[in-house]
């Protein structure tokens, strides 16, 4: 079931553009990008930093408006954020204030669930990225690799069609990188839910995706999307095989080809 | 064996007020000794005015000029400090008034309030509540200003509108900074209050050190001086408390 992401497309990027007005002129963050998730897919995004791969998901997100082209999300116009929308963020943005549950319950509280409800979705979810043990910590408490997987379970527990993700492992450390990485994959591979998944680890976007968008710089615009026709369940050890070698190297080369762009 | 001999921090600020009182008690049987009381004589004054209970009502009246004021001025700062961080309307409005005020020393503008107010009680709370007002409302204006904007949007992300950005994201994370304040604001308050003791108030510790001054009772002085660092001291002590009871959830927390 490689890469058979025959479903329905959840989100149609039409054309979408970003343009920045600065007092040193306009700068063109993304010109013109088509792109279309389908449902149950996970989509990676790679690029040269500054192609707008961030902009691109925070137009996605609501959080910022396109200056020209629209997407649509099930057909409906995005206009701000939504709850089917869900964003996992690199520097964690748990609220420091709130214990690792209340964190994870701030999101199903806004939609009005009530206790016991509210506890039992809220505990389920700590209880998938395996932090039980530490419901009642404060974030200052937890390591990046925790603090990441709390964010994780809040963005899970309000149940969104798609997660999005902005180079969520780009904080940690290669161990807990690849660790979290393996749990992303386990997750994705029972849930099937919808992602759309930012970096610039190569590496990384092939390991968990069915197709990999690579963006040319800036301005922003996708360039090339290569399938990745590697059957799941994926584990590390796939990173060994021929297959992944191969795929590493030709999107390598194109991701490189656009940093020397970037460089001139 | 790894644990070496440590002195404990409390010896060494023990050590450190014996050194004080050692260079105090020098000072006082030197030449200076007419100006600078000595530390025995300054002690039996203390306990000579509490005995007949005078210098209680002088700290009374002193302590609650200042808390009077400064809870005025913190009531006052708070919502004027979130109106300023969340609506850029009050924030160009109010912020170069608060500015341009700030820089005015509380002592310009004493004689004003005494005019305008008399020379009772009002006056001296009205100069302590202006003084820790602004600084309160700077401080806290500034730590709404720098929420951070990762959260707001995680908030936003999660469905959160205005009201619950503001209620839910806003308000805790500028908490830290209404704690600030407060510090700032008992401390100023404190230094305020001499200031506004001489607008001509017949109890308090400012008065009571002016009055002494012209007596030439200079262990009473230096024992209205020591009362007002004690004072200082222990409603410091009481904010950082409160800071590590109620903000002991910050990454970075800083004690002062």
């Amino acid at each position: 079931m490689a890469g058979n992401a025959s479903g329905n497309v959840i989100v149609k990027i039409d054309h979408v553009e970003k343009i920045y007005q600065g007092r040193a002129g306009n700068v063109t963050a993304l010109n013109g990008v088509d792109l279309e998730i389908k449902e149950n897919e996970f989509v990676s995004v790679v690029g040269p930093s500054g192609c707008g791969k961030s902009t691109l998901l925070n137009i996605i997100a609501g959080l910022e408006e396109p200056t020209g082209g629209k997407v649509y999300v099930k057909g409906k116009e995005v206009v701000g954020t939504g709850k089917e929308r869900g964003v996992i963020f690199q520097q964690y943005a748990l609220f420091p204030w709130l214990t690792v549950k209340k964190n994870v319950k701030f999101g199903l509280k806004l939609q009005g669930i009530q206790e016991p409800k509210l506890s039992e979705i809220a505990e389920k979810y700590i209880h998938l990225v395996g932090l039980e043990e530490f419901s009642e910590s404060y974030p200052k408490e937890l390591s990046g690799g925790m603090k990441q997987r709390v964010a994780i379970a809040r963005a899970y527990a309000v149940n969104p069609q798609i997660l999005l993700m902005d180079e969520p492992f780009g904080a940690l450390d290669a161990q807990t990188r690849t660790q979290l990485q393996t749990e992303l994959l386990n997750t994705w591979e029972q849930e099937r839910k919808t992602c759309f998944f930012i970096t610039h680890d190569v590496e990384e976007a092939i390991i968990l995706a069915q197709k990999v968008v690579i963006m040319s710089a800036r301005p922003g615009r996708v360039k090339e999307i290569i399938p990745v026709n590697i059957p799941y369940p994926r584990t590390q050890e796939t990173k060994m095989t021929k297959e992944f070698l191969d795929l590493k190297v030709k999107i390598w080369g194109l991701v490189y080809r656009e940093f020397l762009e970037v460089r001139k | 064996m790894k644990k070496k001999r440590t002195i404990d921090k409390r010896v060494w600020s023990l050590i450190s007020l014996v050194m004080c009182l050692i260079i105090w008690q020098l000072i006082s049987i030197s030449s200076a000794g007419a100006v600078f009381a000595s530390p025995e004589r300054t002690l039996m004054a203390f306990i000579s005015m509490a005995q007949d209970g005078t210098i209680w009502v002088h700290i009374g009246y002193s302590l609650f000029r200042v808390l009077a004021g400064f809870a005025l001025g913190l009531i006052a700062a708070i919502p004027v400090a979130f109106l300023m961080g969340w609506y850029k309307i009050a924030q160009y409005l109010l912020e170069p008034v608060v500015q341009f005020v700030r820089t005015i020393p509380p002592i310009a503008y004493i004689p004003l309030v005494i005019v305008a107010l008399g020379v009772d009680e009002s006056s001296k709370v009205m100069v302590i509540f202006i003084a820790t007002f602004l600084v309160m409302v700077i401080t806290i204006y500034q730590g709404v200003k720098s929420v951070d904007s990762t959260l707001v949007k995680a908030a936003k992300v999660l469905g959160a509108g205005d009201k619950d950005i503001f209620f839910h994201v806003v308000v805790p994370a500028s908490f830290p900074f209404v704690l600030t304040a407060i510090r700032l604001g008992l401390s100023a308050g404190l230094t305020t209050l001499i200031a506004s003791e001489l607008t001509g108030a017949s109890k308090g510790l400012g008065t009571m050190i002016q009055e002494a001054s012209m007596y030439f009772r200079m262990d009473v002085v230096i024992m209205g001086i020591v009362v007002i660092g004690i004072i200082g001291l222990l409603l410091n002590k009481i904010v950082h408390l409160l800071e590590r009871w109620l903000t002991g959830w910050q990454e970075t927390h800083q004690a002062t």
